[in-house]
């Protein structure tokens, strides 16, 4: 686990306290729908940042 | 003969092509078959989930719930991303560690983990009666789609009957090969479909989304808002908290990991698959336009929502479009559904009774068990049954007994011993059909539960149990089963 993983507990909360507190969309309807948006951007970064990181590893080895 | 009936002979007809086309050049091997030789790339990959994701469940009964419910359909939002996030993190052991014993099938996996070929064919067991009433679900929704969407031309159960021989057929012929195929055509339709009708609907009927919104709540105030009691917070929250959990414990979703070309594949899959699943949005929205359009859908007649709005909107060759989307919704995952079922009892069940047969023996087998189990979820189908989402979600609460288990042998060292991995699964799944059977809930059972608790989803109680006997029973056994522990990591 990475310290960037962490990033992946956003759209999960969003998900998961939501409904408790926000019962021309419906607001909560909206809430999830924006839910997905941020899911995709915070994996995306989640990806990049660990693709990134395994190529700095690699590089490291091979010196 | 209706301009609707060429569209729907159509997409049966390409269906059938592409999915007896898929096996060109290729040796159908068990591997190739099952697993497509483990030489998927990113986009079939993504198609095959994705295709698993948009069936006649999210087609008929994603609207249909819309209609019926309200508010309680936004779950299906709310688990659209959290399966995703999970599998970043849990997919690419699995993937590495099936290529590396070349597993084929989820049984293998749990067989090969806790070195137990029994607890493989328990797994076999759960997830094949978890799968047929899948399968029965995918027929159902293709009976009623050519049905209606033929203006009756074509009665529900011939309908059930030629999609069956369509799907028998290009399963027995090309495996996981056909699906991937078809997966292609069939999700450029269905969402063209869905976009399309989730806004020309309110747009065409109300002015507008939010002027559609707007309209319903007048005539039905807090239609729109999850309710106090029943479809509450705490019923949505646990019902997405166990799709969640549930939705890689489907044996033809596991199988699906497997068909990846590398782990990349499968976390690149993870901020893709999220943004995809706004299309349900469009599908929700076609069951909230026709509320107030077709009023007066109860009980399993909810699931018709969308094609009941559809008739009294288009013409008869539109109708036939939506109907081959449709048709397609049914075909495409009841092949995945099917392959996997086929797998299942000749790799986990049947192989088991007879040591040291051969793979190709095996592959022969499976073939041929594709129209059988065709033909008993074809016998299902024509008895009846409940609704759409009823029976997915108990079907669902059955898989998700599998996931303690299986997570469990994820860490170095696996916590759960052999005898508590068949206690725990054989105990959650006995509570999720003791409740399902007696439409138990939580509420009944506990009725001394706080409000807030008594909505809770009531397979969370079955995994309550299972996570319970799980830990007892590993503690009690742990000397025992020292040998059968693992210190294997996944990856």
């Amino acid at each position: 686990m990475r310290a960037v993983h962490t990033l992946a507990l956003a759209p999960v909360l969003m998900v998961l306290v939501g409904p408790f507190f926000l019962n021309g969309m419906p607001f909560l309807l909206s809430w999830l729908a924006l839910s997905l948006v941020l899911t995709s951007i915070v994996m995306a970064i989640i990806y990049f940042s660990d693709q990134k990181a395994q190529s700095t590893q690699r590089d490291g080895h091979a010196k | 003969m209706n301009s609707a009936l060429i569209f729907i002979a159509l997409a049966v007809g390409v269906a059938l092509f592409l999915g007896i086309r898929a096996r060109r050049g290729k040796d159908m091997s068990l591997e190739q078959w099952t697993v497509g030789g483990r030489g998927f790339g990113a986009a079939i990959v993504f198609l095959l989930m994705a295709g698993e994701i948009y069936t006649t469940f999210v087609f008929l009964g994603g609207s249909g719930f819309a209609y019926g419910n309200g508010a309680g359909a936004y779950y299906l939002l709310g688990y659209g991303s959290l399966p995703f996030i999970l599998s970043y993190f849990i997919l690419p052991p699995v993937w590495r560690y099936a290529k590396e014993r070349r597993l084929l099938s989820q049984p293998d996996f749990f067989a090969s983990k806790y070195k137990s070929s029994a607890l493989g064919v328990l797994v076999a067991i759960v997830g094949f009666i978890a799968l047929i009433p899948y399968l029965v679900l995918q027929l159902k929704g293709l009976g009623i789609i050519v049905s209606i969407s033929s203006y009756s031309a074509i009665s529900s159960n011939q309908g059930v009957i030629i999609g069956a021989i369509v799907v028998a057929a290009y399963v027995a012929l090309s495996g996981v090969h056909g699906s991937a195929w078809t997966s292609v055509i069939k999700d450029a339709l269905v969402m063209f479909v869905a976009v399309f009708l989730g806004l020309y609907l309110p747009y065409h009927y109300y002015g507008g989304i939010e002027n559609m919104f707007t309209a319903i709540e007048a005539a039905k105030p807090g239609f729109l808002a999850l309710r106090d009691v029943g479809q509450s917070p705490t019923w949505m929250v646990s019902t997405v908290v166990l799709s969640t959990l549930g939705f890689y414990m489907w044996p033809h979703m596991f199988m699906a990991v497997y068909t990846a070309k590398g782990d990349g594949v499968l976390r690149k899959n993870a901020f893709i698959l999220p943004i995809y699943q706004l299309m349900l949005l469009f599908i929700l929205f076609v069951g909230f336009s026709a509320i107030l359009q077709v009023p007066g859908l109860k009980g399993g007649d909810i699931d018709l929502a969308l094609f009941k709005i559809s008739l009294q909107t288009f013409d008869p060759w539109f109708v036939g479009v939506i109907g081959a989307a449709g048709i397609l919704t049914a075909l495409v995952p009841g092949s995945m559904i099917l392959m996997t079922s086929a797998t299942l009892i000749a790799n986990n069940v049947y192989r088991p009774l007879r040591p040291g047969v051969e793979d190709a023996h095996i592959a022969r087998v499976a073939k041929w068990l594709a129209p059988v189990i065709m033909a008993v979820a074809v016998w299902f189908t024509l008895g009846g049954g409940d609704t759409i989402v009823a029976l997915l979600l108990m079907a669902y609460a059955f898989v998700t007994q599998l996931f303690p288990v299986f997570l469990a042998s994820l860490f170095k060292s696996n916590p759960v011993s052999k005898p508590a991995a068949f206690a725990g699964i054989i105990v959650g799944v006995s509570t999720v059909a003791y409740v399902s059977l007696t439409k138990q809930t939580v509420a009944g059972m506990f009725p001394f539960l706080p409000t807030a608790l008594k909505d809770l989803n009531v397979g969370m109680i079955a995994l309550l149990f299972n996570l319970a006997v799980l830990t007892v029973v590993s503690i009690a056994t742990r000397g025992l089963s020292a040998p059968g522990r693992l210190s294997t990591n996944a990856s």
